[in-house]
């Protein structure tokens, strides 16, 4: 075993929420070390144009995505089967390398309603205890939306992201979204312009009474210089967001907000092939002393480290928990136990949007974010659900991000797979086709969650995480109902056709079907160590110089995109280090 | 022919070469005899102090010393760095203050010598790649400061210096002399005709002296001196230069190809933080900028601005007036024009078809006065090989244009050039196939495509 010279602290995964942390803890004069398992990318050399835009590679092949041959998650959808691998990349992608997802996000870049972060609290004085099924086990956050205001800002601010407030101090603003909370100041930067298909579902939907408002973007609608002083570019609406690197510097990404300043800062170190597989502890269980890595050349290496930050992906960071024996694992037959708690997904749906030659769409004109328009009325608990038998919700979007012609040419139903119709079919619908989909929040059940698993290990000899998920009534319930409306928006946008992707009742959670990649849950914060395995500071209750951040802390899961959230609770916690936890190293919270 | 005037015949050749032979010893021995180059090798410096030591740190960014007399990847100051000279290549010297392999045993005297007067302790004359002809212009108490900043803040290295890479008899260095007799100035400060303008003069100072912009800027002559060292030698003075395959633009005010249109606030801009509004700064002033310029004082800055501005045009030019008729075309979709279609492919996306590119992030192409020069070797590297803009002092990010190598032809890039050059009112000549193809096989220099920041850079650069 090789042993390293101690630092002040080991960030575990270099994606957003590492390159967070390692800023904000270098500029507190902090020594800090991250360890990245993959390799160091950057937009240049690695996503310049044209090469960023190889569909076969990226879209397809997953260039950017983690090697499942080396390690990946095991899926069953109840406590009786036995989980298999997730060998082929198809329901969620998992990050991999410098920047980790958020280099092949689409940027989508929303806040939480203020009731998702006091969800079991709200929805139990709206609609009663009874309304919510007996095994759903959702949770509250810990922190209030107006205590997490500043950070969601800091983050848009370092993002450049693109929009339109909707609640400004309160005050209502027409074109944004009405149903927010309120936000101090306006988006850094103006919308992106609307893409032809978000103009056609916007006036759709106003003519139905709703208040659509373009999708906040953190694809950049204009160059733009952060906090930190680095420039974004202005996104051009390519259409290679999703699953791709931004050539045009306009996607945030740590690349592009972050590492130009901290790569250069004497105090920061970034080591990259360099697997951690365990967080060590003291002889008292209570206190890290570092973390093992494995690096390049295959051999052991102990890091020494006074605060180990846990930033790796949402499902690792559980993975790295369980190795490492930190907090106690959940069983699903007692519904005790924290880490691998609350495992949850999103549900989406789609509608697909077919018009005549008259109508150009022009698809490839499409952006990961920018240019796409929204509805929020049928999100969190901006509705009453009483009538409907189902909590949560989410929003409802009309455009595309793109006109890739593999993963996005949009055939009528009833066209063949091949041949002669196939083709005239793609050439009569590429130009005049675009969609109408929901987004939808998944709740947390005691059925539902991550362990280890018993059968399979990954290239190390570690046990691979075993995830067990399906879809309960709640989300059926949920997606029917919004798909409907997306349904009446669609038929409103006078189509010549529309085609409809949605999950019924019934339908078991398939792992070929793409939806999101936000998967959630699993290291959850809260207020109370009985029900939470991180205070509301993302602080591990058990081991006080642990911080676990991102989506792995989300209680369950809401009807937005996760990234916004996940970037504030990272700025929320890097205040409570610098202001409260360097100056007496403790527990923030007492239990 | 006979025997007889076959030896009188070789007897005359034999002459001739003692000759030449005795001739070549003498104008040796004259470089011996009559080093000259003045100065007084046993000077000794002023004591150091603090101040002293922090303005010559200032200076030796002035200079631009650790561009060369650091390698990549090398310890600052301990030279090893490659130049690629006409007559092979030379290597930077170790100047830090190593008693052995550097410069720790020089005097005070013999450190002035080799700076201002390129003249190293034992007496030989030094290539001219070190710019003393630029920097005997350079004051006292600079060269003071210089030699106490090098000597007691630069932590000494213990590196023997690379020999040269130079082919005898070229290797000979008593040659040199008399090329330094012939070409290398007087040491005195400048003379400026400034008069009452102290940014003016300070401009003068550091533009001609330790920026030794000239270098670079200003033409060679067949025997590879400036073409001239100041402004009273003629508008020859910083009206244009190359340096390694790329151009170095003229900084008088010509206005298409000059400074002529760029105003005081944007050459600030460019030294600070190598982009402005419009422009962008690739290949070799990027380390220029990252070495050195970004840490000038904005008040140096400004100097330097104006005093260039003061510089009249060396060829008469009109200014470039912005012409609509190529985005008009292009947003119409008529790309009948040659190139038209290669530019919209390859370059509309960041450069946008009005060629206006985004401020600060990718430069303007319309009005661009490299692309209104005389030579397009700049650009012609710049889309084969891509470039990286430099760090600025205000402006951490680095933005990279890709390298077109590979993907396009000399034809294409011949095209898309003579495209660029020709469009929204620029007034640059057509580019030829074979003009693409002299520098297509060049090294690239560095990593263009990468960072400063970049792990990867550290590595050794892949062969193209």
């Amino acid at each position: 075993m090789i042993r390293m010279k101690p630092v002040d602290v080991v960030i575990v995964g270099f994606g957003w929420t590492g390159a967070i942390m390692g800023m904000e803890l270098t500029e507190a004069g902090l020594n800090v070390l991250a360890l990245e398992r993959g390799t160091y990318r950057d937009t240049s050399p690695d996503f310049t144009y044209p090469h960023n835009a190889d569909e076969l590679a990226y879209g397809i092949r997953g260039d950017l995505f983690q090697p499942l041959a080396k390690e990946t998650i095991t899926i069953r959808h109840a406590l009786t089967e036995t989980a298999v691998p997730y060998r082929q990349y198809g329901s969620f992608l998992l990050g991999n390398n410098v920047g980790g997802a958020g280099i092949h996000w689409n940027g989508q870049h929303y806040r939480p309603s203020p009731e998702d972060l006091v969800f079991e609290s709200h929805n139990r004085q709206r609609y009663g205890s009874k309304f919510m099924p007996d095994d759903m086990q959702i949770q509250d956050y810990g922190v209030t939306y107006d205590e997490l205001e500043p950070f969601l800002d800091q983050f848009e601010y370092l993002c450049g992201t693109s929009g339109r407030a909707g609640n400004l101090n309160g005050e209502i603003k027409e074109g944004g979204n009405p149903f927010e909370g309120a936000r101090k100041r306006e988006y850094p930067n103006p919308p992106v312009a609307d893409n032809y298909g978000a103009k056609l579902f916007a006036d759709a939907a106003r003519s139905r009474g709703y208040k659509p408002f373009p999708q906040p973007s953190s694809n950049a609608s204009r160059p733009y210089t952060n906090p930190h002083g680095v420039r974004l570019g202005p996104c051009n609406l390519c259409g290679y967001c999703e699953r791709f690197g931004c050539f045009m510097y306009s996607k945030a990404s740590p690349q592009t907000t972050i590492l130009p300043v901290l790569m250069r800062k004497p105090n920061f170190t970034l080591r990259t092939q360099s697997h951690v597989t365990r967080i060590n502890l003291d002889n008292t269980g209570k206190r890290a002393t570092g973390v093992t890595y494995i690096d390049a050349q295959g051999q052991q290496v102990e890091q020494p480290a006074d605060l180990v930050i846990v930033a790796a992906f949402q499902m690792h960071n559980v993975r790295l928990m369980l190795l490492s024996g930190i907090g106690t694992p959940y069983d699903p037959n007692t519904g005790k136990g924290v880490i691998g708690k609350n495992y949850a997904y999103q549900m989406m749906s789609n509608v697909t949007v077919f018009y005549d030659k008259d109508v150009a769409i022009n698809p490839f004109i499409g952006a990961g974010s920018g240019g796409n328009q929204i509805i929020d009325e049928f999100n969190s608990d901006h509705f009453d659900h009483g009538p409907h038998g189902f909590i949560g919700g989410g929003y409802i979007l009309g455009g595309q991000t793109g006109g890739r012609p593999i993963q996005q040419l949009l055939l009528p139903p009833g066209t063949p797979g091949w041949g002669e119709k196939w083709k005239r079919a793609a050439k009569d619908s590429y130009l005049h086709t675009t969609g109408v989909q929901s987004h939808g929040s998944v709740m947390a059940y005691r059925d539902r969650y991550l362990d280890l698993d018993p059968t399979y290990k990954d290239s190390f000899g570690l046990p691979l995480l075993r995830l067990t998920f399906d879809w309960h009534d709640n989300e059926y319930k949920m997606t029917r109902f919004l798909t409907d409306r997306a349904q009446e928006i669609a038929d409103a946008m006078k189509p010549r056709q529309t085609s409809q992707t949605i999950r019924k009742a019934g339908d078991h959670y398939d792992v070929r079907q793409y939806q999101t990649t936000h998967t959630t849950g699993g290291v959850i914060q809260g207020a109370s160590p009985e029900t939470s395995a991180l205070n509301r500071f993302q602080q591990s209750w058990n081991v006080h110089n642990v911080f676990v951040t991102g989506a792995s802390a989300f209680p369950q899961n809401l009807g937005y995109n996760p990234t916004g959230l996940i970037g504030g609770l990272t700025y929320m916690s890097t205040k409570a280090i610098r202001e409260t936890y360097l100056k007496n190293p403790g527990p923030l919270v007492q239990a | 022919m006979n025997a007889r005037s076959r030896r009188r015949k070789g007897g005359g050749l034999i002459r001739a070469v003692v000759v030449i032979v005795v001739l070549i010893a003498l104008a040796w021995l004259a470089t011996l005899v009559f080093r000259g180059g003045g100065g007084n090798a046993s000077a000794s410096a002023p004591a150091p102090n603090d101040d002293l030591i922090k303005q010559g740190e200032y200076v030796a960014r002035l200079g631009d010393c650790a561009a060369c007399h650091t390698a990549p990847g090398g310890k600052p100051f301990a030279g090893g760095l490659p130049i690629a000279s006409p007559v092979g290549t030379i290597y930077s010297t170790n100047i830090t203050p190593d008693p052995t392999t550097g410069i720790g045993h020089y005097t005070y005297g013999q450190f002035e010598r080799a700076v201002r007067r390129g003249i190293d302790a034992e007496g030989h004359t030094l290539y001219p790649a070190m710019p003393y002809p630029s920097y005997a212009k350079a004051s006292d108490q600079d060269i003071q400061a210089l030699y106490a900043y090098l000597m007691h803040k630069v932590a000494p290295v213990e590196q023997v210096n690379h020999a040269e890479g130079i082919p005898w008899p070229l290797s000979m260095r008593w040659p040199l002399t008399y090329w330094r007799w012939l070409f290398a100035p007087k040491v005195s400060t400048v003379e400026t005709a400034a008069t009452g303008d102290a940014a003016l003069a300070r401009g003068q100072y550091l533009v001609e002296g330790l920026g030794h912009c000239g270098a670079c800027h200003t033409p060679r002559a067949f025997t590879l001196q400036e073409k001239a060292l100041t402004p009273t030698d003629g508008t020859d003075y910083l009206s244009g230069g190359a340096n390694d395959n790329w151009v170095a633009p003229s900084l008088r005010g010509e206005l298409a190809s000059g400074l002529g249109s760029v105003n005081e606030e944007d050459i600030v801009a460019l030294l600070k933080n190598g982009r402005s509004e419009r422009s962008a700064v690739f290949g070799g002033m990027g380390e220029v900028i990252e070495h050195s310029t970004r840490h000038m004082s904005d008040e140096d800055l400004a100097a330097i601005a104006h005093f260039l501005k003061t510089l009249p045009p060396a060829r008469q030019e009109n200014a470039i007036t912005y012409d609509e008729a190529t985005r008009k075309a292009l947003t119409s979709g008529n790309v009948g024009a040659t190139g038209a279609q290669l530019y919209v492919d390859n370059c509309a996306t960041c450069h946008r078809t009005d060629g206006h590119g985004y401020g600060e992030v990718f430069p303007a192409l319309a009005g661009n006065p490299v692309l209104n020069g005389p030579s397009a070797d700049s650009a012609i590297r710049l889309v084969l090989h891509g470039g990286t803009m430099p760090v600025g002092r205000d402006a951490p990010a680095q933005f990279s244009m890709p390298a077109f190598r590979d993907r396009l032809s000399d034809q294409q890039i011949a095209e898309i050039l003579t495209f660029v050059r020709a469009s929204w009112g620029n007034r640059g000549d057509e580019v030829r196939a074979p003009d693409v193809s002299r520098l297509r096989d060049l090294p690239p220099t560095g990593h263009p495509l990468m960072t400063g920041y970049d792990p990867r850079a550290a590595m050794p650069a892949a062969k193209p």
